[in-house]
């Protein structure tokens, strides 16, 4: 597969806009929370994966998970769309709000919160139809799209946001398939922004991807918070360092009750903190690569 | 070899390095042997298809072809109507697909997708015991149940034999044919699939006909080809079931009697005169087998194309 190409003509001023700090990136005023995570205990059978998690996840901001294999991150973040229903032996206890509301309420329909919280896998899983039916297919099946016309503007929209419209605009009924891997996983992107979620979960976006791709992806990322609020779990300390605005340190700790090892928030702060200033001394032999 | 240790101090040369010659020979023994094993199963193979073929060409350079489309299947009598025989195979096939397809991926759907895997792992094998009963069973049942209940009561058919029951009998034997195969590809369809459209807000249903289901159209064809294939070349079932026993007249109402291509060789080639009456009447039996043959190959080439067509790689 060739190696992709950075576009200079489709990304300079998206450079000039990041401050690869993070410095400027944080706002002064927090937004809205979107998400309350309160004592969240997520079992699979009798194994607890998640001890007591306790955060807030602001709008409009990029919160990042970061944490070693096993610290039950990726659990927390498939607690946020409720994917983890798909799994017969999950369980959930604890509080956990999304806009006030309990999203584990017996009323709530799994199917309505996804519609509402996207999501972006680690590998990149496009279906194998075409570009046009990938980004077409959320809106087709929630109905948004009530003429052809609207449906073909959702899916330039979606595409023109994920910056993949220029490399695929004349190829729209070629399989998905052909696309190198990062084009891939900005047409997920495409796909889940489609259906115009309030939020987006990304599970390791770009741990299948080569760096460049893997900047275009994070450039992206920074482009589309002021309309999302982006939710992160990476094993990569420089991407949360690069992109997010807060930052949740997650580890895997032996749990005195069950005598396994589950995941445990041990730090959750504004991002420059995290890795400049952590009160936690696990914290900072994680970010600064003493353990981990 | 008993020294693997490299002393380039003691003389390393190619000799070293060489194969134990009798390893060598057994290797080349268990090759050959091997190849032998393969080479038989083609031989045979090419064997029937070739006595098939010189049977049926006799047939086809002696008969008196107004013989071949006429009213009905009266071998003995010189009567050798094939599209009789061809007519009956298609209905009974056509009603046992009816009956077998939405019944089996119906089956397929629900342990693939909805099954807890407990129940999953209770019906699977159950289903597969299905597949192993014999058809004189089915055969039997067919005459004895599926006739007097099923086509008499529902359909105003005879409560004995006819092809409705022979096809709704062989529909019940391939049911577990096309379920476990359709189960097999749609388990194949890749989990980040179905996890990529329940994110978008999918409901099951729709995960299941808009992504599952397409992406598991090969299998699914592969499960169809069998099942018909299957259903065409069953003999047993549409023997005892199909309403005639030794000749046929041309009929396209499945609640006649008829006799299938399979029934109608099987029919010559028992019976207390054996295969004589007329002079083509042995030679008959591998022009139908001929047809079969053909009818059978040309469906498959025919799906091969289609899966090509429609295929969605993943």
């Amino acid at each position: 597969m060739a190696p992709e190409m950075v576009e200079p003509e489709a990304s300079p001023h998206l450079h000039l806009d990041i401050d690869r700090t993070g410095q400027a990136a944080v706002p002064d005023d927090t937004g809205d929370p979107v998400f309350e995570v309160e004592d969240l205990n997520v079992y699979y059978g009798d194994f607890r994966a998640v001890q007591g998690a306790t955060f807030t996840v602001y709008e409009h901001e990029i919160t990042a998970m970061i944490g070693p294999s096993g610290c039950g991150k990726t659990t927390v973040l498939r607690c946020f769309n409720r994917m983890n229903d798909l799994i017969p032996t999950a369980r959930v206890e604890g509080r956990l709000n999304f806009r006030n509301v309990p999203l584990y309420d017996p009323r709530v329909d799994p199917v309505e919160v996804r519609r509402r919280i996207g999501m972006v896998f680690q590998k990149p899983n496009p279906f194998p139809k075409s570009i046009y039916d990938n980004v077409a297919f959320g809106p087709r099946v929630t109905g948004m799209a009530k003429k052809k016309g609207d449906l073909d503007d959702i899916v330039e929209r979606s595409l023109h946001r994920a910056a993949l419209w220029d490399e695929v605009h004349d190829r729209m009924k070629d399989s998905a398939l052909g696309l190198s891997g990062g084009q891939q996983q900005r047409l997920c992107i495409a796909r889940a922004i489609a259906v115009d979620p309030d939020v987006l979960l990304m599970d390791e976006p770009c741990s299948a991807l080569d760096p460049i791709a893997t900047t275009r992806i994070e450039d992206l990322m920074q482009e589309i918070k002021d309309d999302y609020t982006i939710v992160i779990v990476t094993h990569n300390m420089q991407q949360a360092a690069r992109i997010s605005d807060r930052t949740a340190f997650f580890t895997a700790q032996l749990d005195s009750t069950t005598d396994q090892r589950s995941g445990l928030l041990v730090e959750y702060d504004r991002t420059e903190t995290i890795f400049s200033n952590p009160s936690d001394e696990r914290t900072e032999n994680y970010v600064t690569g003493r353990f981990g | 070899m008993s020294d693997s240790r490299v002393d380039l101090a003691e003389g390393f040369s190619v000799e070293s390095l060489t194969a134990n010659p009798r390893q060598a020979r057994k290797e080349r023994l268990i090759r050959d042997s091997l190849g032998a094993t393969a080479l038989v199963s083609v031989l045979i193979s090419g064997l029937i298809i070739w006595s098939l073929f010189s049977e049926a060409w006799t047939f086809m350079v002696e008969v008196d072809w107004g013989a071949v489309w006429d009213i009905g299947w009266f071998p003995r009598r010189g009567i050798y109507d094939i599209k009789t025989l061809i007519v009956a195979s298609l209905i009974v096939t056509g009603i046992a697909m009816i009956v077998a397809g939405p019944l089996g991926l119906g089956a397929a759907i629900y342990l693939s997708e909805y099954a807890r895997p407990g129940v999953r792992r209770t019906l699977k094998p159950i289903l597969e015991i299905l597949a192993g009963i014999p058809s004189v069973v089915l055969g039997f049942f067919a005459l004895e149940w599926i006739a007097p209940n099923v086509v008499k009561t529902l359909f105003g058919g005879p409560a004995a034999g006819s092809l409705l029951a022979a096809g709704i009998g062989v529909g019940v034997l391939v049911i577990p044919l096309v379920a476990s195969i359709s189960e097999d590809a749609m388990k194949a369809v890749p989990m980040s699939l179905r996890e990529a459209s329940s994110g978008l807000g999918a409901r099951k249903i729709t995960t299941t006909v808009r992504v599952v289901l397409p992406a598991a159209v090969s299998g699914l064809m592969a499960a169809f080809i069998v099942a018909v294939s299957r259903a065409l070349g069953e003999t047993m079932v549409v023997f005892m079931a199909g309403g005639a026993a030794q000749t046929a007249v041309y009929t396209h109402d499945p609640l006649d009697g008829s006799l299938t291509m399979t029934a109608g060789m099987t029919s010559l080639a028992r019976g207390t005169d054996s295969v004589v009456g007329e002079g083509l009447t042995f030679q008959s039996l591998f022009f139908v087998g001929l047809v079969l043959f053909i009818v059978t190959f040309a469906l498959n080439l025919v799906a091969d194309r289609f899966v090509h067509r429609v295929r969605e790689q993943y």
